[in-house]
């Protein structure tokens, strides 16, 4: 039986960039956490598309082994976690797991605007913090500076602070030594009933789910007949065990550690984020707190490029679900695009994602829908119908009232950026607000607002307007009252329905005129010029026009020249095809897309 | 079946235009032995082609060599190929170049069509184009043209350089077609990779015509050009009658063999392109192992094909055989994309007529996107 004493549960946060992998790298190195043959750079982001844009999408665990100075052995476990809004709730899980935090600052650029957003994170689970100062082997290295700042702007004490050089491997045993001095044992009792709290799922093809969890308190083992609290289902638990650069069997997980179970659970959808793991014969009495059903709120539809490529997608979305329990999907059809899938996604950065993997990993070009949330429509014969998809709004005349969903926004930030934020709330037509201050500095908002105006750019301009300092976190609260029309986009004078939208009265015209003026950017010209309009039934409420092709580059067509125009054209033909007809109209693929973009990007 | 046409590239100039992507050097000293690298390339192909009714000296700047040079290089094509005597022998002129003497051994060595490079007659045009020569060194050079006894030439014209408005280019056209020459071609400026002129474009040095003024450029200058007389035969070529269009040209738009010789020069027979090395070292190299100097090639595909059949088609006034093109693709253009053909007519960019598929002068604006909606 291990002594929870000589448990440490730790994540490492930082500003994008500050040497986050780069660190946990070293840590892994340093302890023998792997054999040199087995170690890949940044082995926790074994994603391609997280390591190329820089971000964590799942929470990865890891457990060291550290002979610490006073002999002792101690077990390490490093949780990563993702950073963005739409994964919010998976970092809050991943946050309380652990009991404290390396909080990580680039010696040369200082604490930047994630590293406060994070900070108030790990405030907000009362996690031991440690500062540590990294990449002080730069030239432009000013750690004088950044001990200022950790005192002025973060109000830490400065006495706490470490340094090192992920990259060079400098002060990583300091390091270790403070995880194990500093960061508190995990509490809680082996003999009570089981309870363990679920922070990550992943599927193996072999194995089935493989359920990442932070024992609380209790002990489970191969055998145990366990029961998901809020999943309600039962299951027989197979193996638990350690993460190590692989899974690694053991007999039994007990309170304190974090490690994985098995349990004969088909799909990953089974395994609820934030959900407790207790035993069926002797149950705790109730959930550990903080569970959320995690449900998608925007929506869009996909499509293949290629009507050919249908069944090729269906099995890709199949495969890609194993991996990610947040993303549902149903068939759905359009008229302009044909046969495709409505999919539910938790932002903005997750439809980005989902795009992105379905089209590198399984080769398929996708065009989207216009994204959007769910409304609540009730008809005049009262009947109440949830319509997220343009094409099952139904005729205006039968709608008695029209709803739309309202989140609660907590936003942190420096003092600073109140009054711009303010200003973007208010324009995403926020209401009760509320103001308090959490620490010296520090601003906390509080605003009531309609999700869609939040999914579609809220968040990047967030950032952009609180120079990225500001963290913000948001819940679904309830229906409201809203005056809602269904925007047509018609091109050339046919309906495009895959561009409709659903929208407030008050920003129909807005949001048709825009979506008019991004049409036009991403449309190329052609033959004939091209007529674009915005309708809310039979009226037009905006309109732009794409003038006509009229004149080539017309280069000399002489002996050497020919073969280059030849490859000039062959590939603006391949270009077109990668374009879907609506009518004689080319579309290409990110104008879909490029809709919804707003002004500031 | 349409005789093959001989293309011989003099890859030396005295200064370099900073437009001019055409391969060629300054460094004179490689004349003659480029000259009898020429002449040694010829025997190589004596197998593969024996006759050619067009021959075509172009460059760089062929009016640099003498005389004696010149003849080197036409009697060795006599010697190795038949030329039959109503041949069309061309060769390119820079206006600098050359006294009434010079122009009339041309005549006597056998070549009986010109093309003059006077690219304006404006002289802040010619200082922006960085040409070697003056405006009066266009007129003198009509001048011995004409008295040396050429009845076929023509003069080369650019559009479009900064600071010309359509006033300006009309001075031009207006004093062109004064001289009355046989042949006109009318180039808009085009910014080439990796030319001087390329660079200073990039850094913003200069604004080019948008594509209204460029339009409004082409069709003016269509229009002008016909009501004076001449047939706008090829996007960029207009000709007083069709004894004066170029013959060797027209073999590059419709797919009749040619022989490119010369360091940079491109060849095409049966479906098959190849292309010499752009450096006189390796040209020279290579023929001294007697080997052919060949840079590069590539085989058509039946669609590579398609492709340039109608690319090169509607950029002439002729246009397509329908005919000829359904026998040869498989594809019969009026049935199977008869919505685009009507849409493209009641846009005013082709008209069929005579079993022909033509660009009118909109089309000929439009050519290369027209090739693409087939």
């Amino acid at each position: 039986m291990r002594n929870m004493d000589y448990i440490r549960n730790f994540s490492i946060i930082a500003h994008i960039d500050h040497g986050k992998s780069t660190l946990a790298d070293r840590l892994i190195q340093h302890t023998g956490g792997c054999d040199a043959r087995n170690f890949q750079d940044q082995i926790l982001d074994n994603m391609d598309i997280e390591r190329e844009r820089g971000i964590t999408i799942k929470s990865q665990a890891i457990s060291l082994p550290y002979t610490a100075r006073d002999g002792k052995t101690y077990n390490l476990n490093l949780i990563d976690t993702p950073g963005h809004v739409d994964f919010s709730y998976e970092v809050s899980r991943s946050l309380a797991s652990c009991e404290g935090v390396l909080l990580l600052i680039d010696a040369a650029q200082g604490v930047q605007a994630q590293t406060l957003a994070n900070l108030y994170l790990a405030m907000e689970h009362d996690l031991e913090i440690i500062p540590v100062i990294n990449k002080i082997d730069l030239p432009s290295a000013d750690v004088e500076r950044v001990i200022e700042q950790i005192d002025s702007e973060l109000g830490l004490d400065t006495d706490t602070h470490l340094k090192c050089s992920a990259k060079e491997g400098t002060g990583i045993e300091d390091i270790l030594e403070a995880i194990v001095q500093r960061i508190p044992p995990p509490s809680g009792t082996p003999e009570a009933p089981l309870s363990a709290l679920i922070f990550d799922a992943q599927y193996d093809p072999f194995r089935g789910t493989v359920i990442h969890c932070r024992i609380m308190d209790g002990v489970v083992q191969s055998g145990d007949i366990i029961r998901f609290m809020y999943g309600g289902a039962t299951y027989k638990v197979e193996e638990v065990g350690h993460f190590l650069l692989s899974r690694r069997k053991r007999d039994r997980l007990a309170a304190g550690e974090v490690g994985y179970i098995i349990a004969g659970v088909k799909t990953i959808s089974d395994v609820r984020t934030g959900d407790t793991i207790t035993l069926e014969n002797r149950p705790c009495n109730k959930p550990l707190p903080g569970f959320k059903e995690v449900k998608p709120v925007v929506f869009a539809s996909i499509y293949p490029i290629a009507s050919d490529d249908y069944e090729d997608l269906a099995v890709a979305l199949e495969k890609y679900k194993l991996n990610d329990a947040s993303f549902v999907y149903e068939k759905d059809a359009s008229v302009a695009l044909g046969q495709g899938f409505r999919c539910g996604f938790l932002g903005l950065l997750h439809l980005d994602i989902v795009q992105e993997r379905l089209e590198r990993e399984y080769d398929q070009s996708l065009i989207l829908s216009v994204p959007s949330v769910r409304f609540r429509l009730t008809l005049k014969d009262d009947t109440v119908l949830y319509v997220d998809n343009p094409s099952h709004y139904p005729p205006q005349m039968s709608i008695a009232k029209g709803e739309e969903p309202y989140i609660r926004a907590s936003m942190m930030m420096p003092e600073r950026y109140l009054g711009a934020v303010m200003k973007l709330c208010q324009e995403k037509r926020g209401m009760n607000s509320s103001l308090n201050y959490p620490g010296p500095g520090r601003a906390e908002l509080i605003y009531e607002m309609p999700l869609s105006e939040v999914i579609y750019d809220f968040y990047d301009r967030f950032k952009s307007v609180s120079q990225g300092y500001g963290s913000f976190d948001y819940e679904l609260i309830d229906f409201r009252d809203s005056n809602l029309v269904l925007i047509d986009i018609l091109v050339n004078g046919e309906k495009v329905d895959a561009l409709s939208q659903i929208v407030h009265r008050d920003r129909a015209r807005a949001c048709g005129l825009q979506a008019c003026e991004r049409l036009k950017e991403e449309i190329p010209k052609q033959m004939f010029k091209i007529a674009l309009q915005a309708a809310i039934g039979g009226e037009i409420i905006a309109r732009t026009t794409i003038s006509a092709f009229r004149k080539d580059v017309t280069a000399k067509c002489y002996g050497g020249d020919i073969s280059r125009k030849r490859k000039l054209l062959e590939k603006q033909k391949k270009g077109k095809k990668r374009m879907k007809m609506i009518g004689n109209v080319s579309i290409p693929q990110s104008a879909f897309l490029a809709v919804l973009k707003s002004d500031t990007d | 079946m349409n005789l093959p046409g001989l293309y011989i590239h003099i890859p030396f100039c005295r200064t370099k235009c900073p437009y001019c992507h055409f391969y060629s050097t300054t460094d004179l000293t490689a004349v003659d032995l480029i000259i009898s690298s020429i002449v040694r390339e010829m025997e190589l192909y004596t197998a593969e082609f024996d006759t050619f009714d067009t021959v075509y000296i172009g460059g760089g700047t062929p009016s640099l060599l003498t005389i004696p040079q010149l003849e080197t290089i036409l009697s060795a094509v006599r010697k190795r190929f038949l030329v039959p005597p109503d041949g069309e022998i061309t060769i390119e002129v820079n206006p600098a170049d050359g006294d009434l003497a010079w122009y009339r051994s041309l005549k006597d060595l056998g070549f009986n069509r010109l093309h003059l490079g006077v690219q304006s007659f404006s002289e802040a045009a010619l200082a922006f184009l960085g040409r070697r020569h003056r405006a009066s060194d266009a007129f003198a050079a009509l001048d011995n043209t004409v008295r040396a006894g050429f009845e076929n030439f023509g003069l080369d014209l650019i559009y479009g350089i900064p600071g010309q408005d359509l006033q300006s280019w009309r001075k031009s056209l207006t004093c062109a077609v004064s001289l009355a020459p046989p042949h006109l071609s009318a180039y808009q400026l085009a910014i080439e990779e990796e030319t001087p002129l390329c660079h200073s474009y990039r850094r913003g040095s200069f604004a080019i015509p948008d594509e209204d003024a460029s339009l409004a450029f082409f069709l003016e200058t269509s229009a002008y050009l016909e009501r004076s007389g001449y047939r706008h035969y090829e996007v960029s070529n207009y000709a007083k009658s069709s004894g004066s269009k170029s013959r060797h040209n027209q073999k590059y738009w419709d797919h009749t063999p040619y022989l490119g010789i010369g360091p940079g020069a491109h060849s095409f027979k049966d479906g098959r392109r190849w292309w010499n090395h752009r450096s006189i070292e390796s040209y020279v190299n290579d023929l001294a192992s007697e080997k052919p100097p060949v840079a590069g090639d590539e085989t058509l595909t039946r669609d590579d094909l398609r492709l340039e059949t109608l690319f090169m088609g509607l950029r002439t006034a002729r246009g397509i055989d329908i005919a000829s093109f359904r026998l040869q693709f498989g594809d019969d253009l009026p049935k199977e994309r008869s919505a685009i053909i009507q849409s493209l007519i009641a846009g005013g960019f082709i008209v069929i007529g005579d079993g022909r598929m033509s660009p009118t002068r909109r089309g000929l604006a439009v050519a290369d996107q027209l090739a693409l909606t087939f």
